[in-house]
């Protein structure tokens, strides 16, 4: 039993953050909002070039075969810097369940290319006009597409980073890949959903921080005052027990059983809430500046709400734990448990 | 990361429970607060404990200890939970002062002072708290002034958990004339020395709880003082960390009162709002919360890390999740909530009320959140 990451998670997650931290500023996403973008070709390069897309694409699709812990770590600076380009949607979920199918598939010559999903659950895909590849659930069945092979209807999202799109599709014109583990993309999609909610959630109370500090008011800086100082500490309360939560989660998605559902259910409805919680907060803290587009913190926001009902709302998740308590042991000594020593 | 048990993880935690099984009383003891005769039944199992070798695991062997470490501590209160073994009546000396002992004690008050408080010979009470310095504890006005080789205490303590009927307190004192955070000891006192009225007061439960402390010239041997003279404050700081940030208050609690929870919830479903379902299935993911959090911690210390104001921020959501258990149980029980429990039966009214007094002890969470916001996240003062 060990609930520490190790040095190579460790330097994994503070590249991200470097790399994530100095390509995806303020003035960065001021540019894109501007140019009416949300994808920055660049920044994508970059993702790209330091192995990120290829983390837990198994080897035999010419990835690193590394696991969810390691990608949740890069996932949570995803979300501190409201990353726009789909590295947790295309990298995360898409390639690992296409590789999964057809580890020969074309796309995996390139750790470029976009590997859009679109599972039952979701109203909407993102990114899809700009994939290698579209995976589909259609009865349990994974078809593949390309963008070409299907129509596609821009959907805008509130969150102006988000490239969302209604798919319609014939099977005549898509690939049958088969039967596929649309149960492990939808684990794979809470869990780094929730890391990206854990990252949303630490920047928009970092936000406030910052401007409480600088802000005065009845001569004092506002961050003085405990009004202030409880909203904040509220919301990282709910972070630090967030963490813990995202990080088992993602050690765990690959047991398969009810409880590691459960734990993946737990991740994303804590870690969304906290997010939205400190978002709420910063807004609040900030003011009627906290209102304005100006400031970043709409951002943070819109994001929560986008990935708290994407993958399966609340009650969905919450029904897969109930699943949970309700046909297995619960109590002091099951924090670890698993389905087959408990069957 | 491995979030699995070694084997001898796993062995240890069968032969706790073993253990457990032959040992723990079958009936209900009297609370301890309740009756000076459900304080001493609760003596008495510490010393069952400590006959098995069970009183403080992680401490040292010389001290009394298992010499364990914090992963089969956690494991061993998740097996001490499940049980349902009684109440630990010495949390303030075992869970508080030990480990505060441990870290800022000499060898030779080590030695005095651990093994009995190991097997519960001898029974602690905080003494911090006074009618003029509850949230703002720098403003204690006890006096401890040193005659050759003796303090001499004075001063009125008040809201000291156990003290009706515990046999020694540690309390925070101040050299004569000192002000805030300077020059205050932390110095212990038999609670039946010369000098020494102490006056129970009733909780809200009617349980004597707790209890007022007179001080009147009483006499302890400098021996007694933990720590440097004048090192008061940043040793209280220091025992305040392990109260909020780890011992007191085990993930195995709120783990088991969880699955109590679930299991009410089954039994009367059917004769109240579905809608409550959601909050039972959030009291069990509060409790895995918190539970994955210690393990992250314990973890951490293992790997030489040290408790900061991350305490904190526990003590806020254990004392939160709490309440929400407790109040989602009276929900489900409804018309019937406001009814004693009979002897014997879960206690949730009882353990409601308890609850409430949560985000007041150990430091109100109004404080935590000022610490929070000026330790972890740097706001002004």
């Amino acid at each position: 039993m060990d609930f520490t990451l190790s040095d190579e998670q460790q330097m994994f997650a503070d590249t991200a953050r470097t790399l994530l931290g100095d390509t995806c500023t303020p003035d960065h996403w001021h540019k894109l909002m501007e140019q009416g973008a949300a994808f920055d070709a660049a920044r994508w390069a970059q993702i790209v070039e330091n192995g990120f897309t290829a983390l837990i694409v198994p080897e035999a699709a010419g990835g690193m075969g590394l696991g969810e812990l390691d990608f949740a770590l890069i996932a949570i600076e995803a979300g501190y810097v409201a990353l726009p380009e789909p590295l947790v949607e295309s990298a995360g979920i898409g390639a690992p369940l296409l590789a999964s199918l057809a580890p020969d598939h074309p796309p995996f010559a390139d750790p470029a290319a976009i590997i859009a999903v679109a599972p039952a659950i979701n109203p909407v895909v993102a990114n899809a006009d700009i994939a290698a590849a579209i995976v589909i659930e259609r009865d349990g069945h994974a078809f593949v597409a390309t963008p070409d092979q299907v129509t596609l209807t821009p959907m805008e999202s509130i969150d102006p980073f988000r490239r969302l799109f209604r798919i319609t599709w014939d099977e005549a014109n898509a690939t049958d890949l088969g039967p596929a583990d649309w149960g492990l993309a939808l684990d794979r999609a809470a869990v780094f959903s929730a890391a990206m909610g854990l990252g949303l959630a630490q920047r928009a109370v970092d936000l406030a921080v910052g401007y409480a500090k600088d802000r005065n008011q009845f001569g004092k800086p506002i961050g003085s005052y405990q009004a202030v100082k409880h909203h904040l500490a509220s919301a990282q309360t709910a972070i630090e027990f967030t963490r813990p939560m995202v990080l088992a989660a993602a050690a765990e998605v690959a047991h398969g059983d009810v409880q590691s559902r459960a734990r993946a259910s737990q991740a994303k409805i804590v870690a969304l809430e906290a997010a939205e919680q400190a978002a709420r907060a910063s807004i609040q803290v900030h003011g009627a500046m906290g209102y304005s587009w100006e400031v970043d913190v709409h951002l943070f926001l819109k994001r929560a709400l986008a990935l708290k009902q994407s993958w399966g709302t609340p009650a969905f998740h919450t029904s897969r734990i109930a699943t949970r308590v309700f046909s297995q042991p619960v109590g002091a000594d099951q924090t670890f448990a698993r389905e087959n020593e408990n069957a | 990361m491995d979030l699995t048990y070694t084997p001898e993880q796993n062995a240890f935690r069968a032969e706790v429970r073993s253990w457990l099984e032959a040992h723990v009383p079958k009936g209900k003891l009297e609370h301890y607060d309740a009756t000076r005769e459900g304080f001493e039944a609760h003596r008495a199992w510490e010393a069952t404990l400590k006959s098995g070798d069970w009183g403080m695991v992680t401490w040292p062997k010389e001290y009394g200890g298992r010499g364990l470490d914090l992963i089969q501590w956690l494991i061993f209160e998740e097996e001490y939970y499940r049980a349902g073994a009684p109440g630990r009546v010495n949390q303030n000396g075992i869970f508080l002062l030990g480990p505060t002992l441990m870290e800022f004690g000499t060898h030779e008050q080590k030695q005095r002072f651990l093994p009995p408080m190991a097997s519960g010979e001898e029974i602690w009470a905080q003494a911090w708290s006074e009618p003029q310095a509850g949230s703002d504890l720098a403003g204690v006005r006890a006096t401890a002034v040193l005659e050759g080789d003796e303090y001499v205490l004075n001063g009125h303590k008040i809201w000291s958990s156990r003290a009706a009927f515990a046999d020694w307190a540690f309390g925070l004192f101040r050299a004569s004339g000192s002000e805030r955070h300077k020059d205050m000891s932390l110095i212990f006192f038999p609670l039946d020395a010369p000098g020494v009225t102490r006056n129970p007061i009733r909780k809200i439960n009617g349980h004597v709880g707790f209890a007022e402390i007179f001080l009147d010239n009483v006499r302890v041997p400098a021996f007694n003082r933990l720590g440097d003279e004048g090192q008061g404050w940043h040793i209280c700081m220091a025992t305040a960390g392990f109260e909020r940030g780890l011992m007191l208050r085990s993930p195995a609690r709120f783990q088991e009162a969880a699955a109590a929870l679930a299991a009410l919830w089954q039994r009367r479903k059917n004769t109240c709002d579905p809608a409550l379902e959601g909050a039972v299935v959030r009291a069990h993911v509060n409790a895995e919360s918190y539970a994955l959090n210690i393990y992250q911690t314990a973890s951490r210390l293992m790997a030489g890390a040290k408790i900061g104001a991350e305490a904190s921020t526990n003590k806020i959501f254990w004392s939160e999740m709490d309440i929400h258990l407790h109040e989602t149980a009276l929900a489900i029980l409804g018309a019937e909530a406001e009814l004693v429990t009979p002897t014997g039966e879960h206690d949730w009214l009882d353990d409601y009320i308890f609850s409430l007094a949560g985000p007041i002890y150990a430091g109100s969470n109004e404080i935590q959140r000022n610490i929070i916001a000026e330790r972890m996240l740097g706001l002004p003062r």
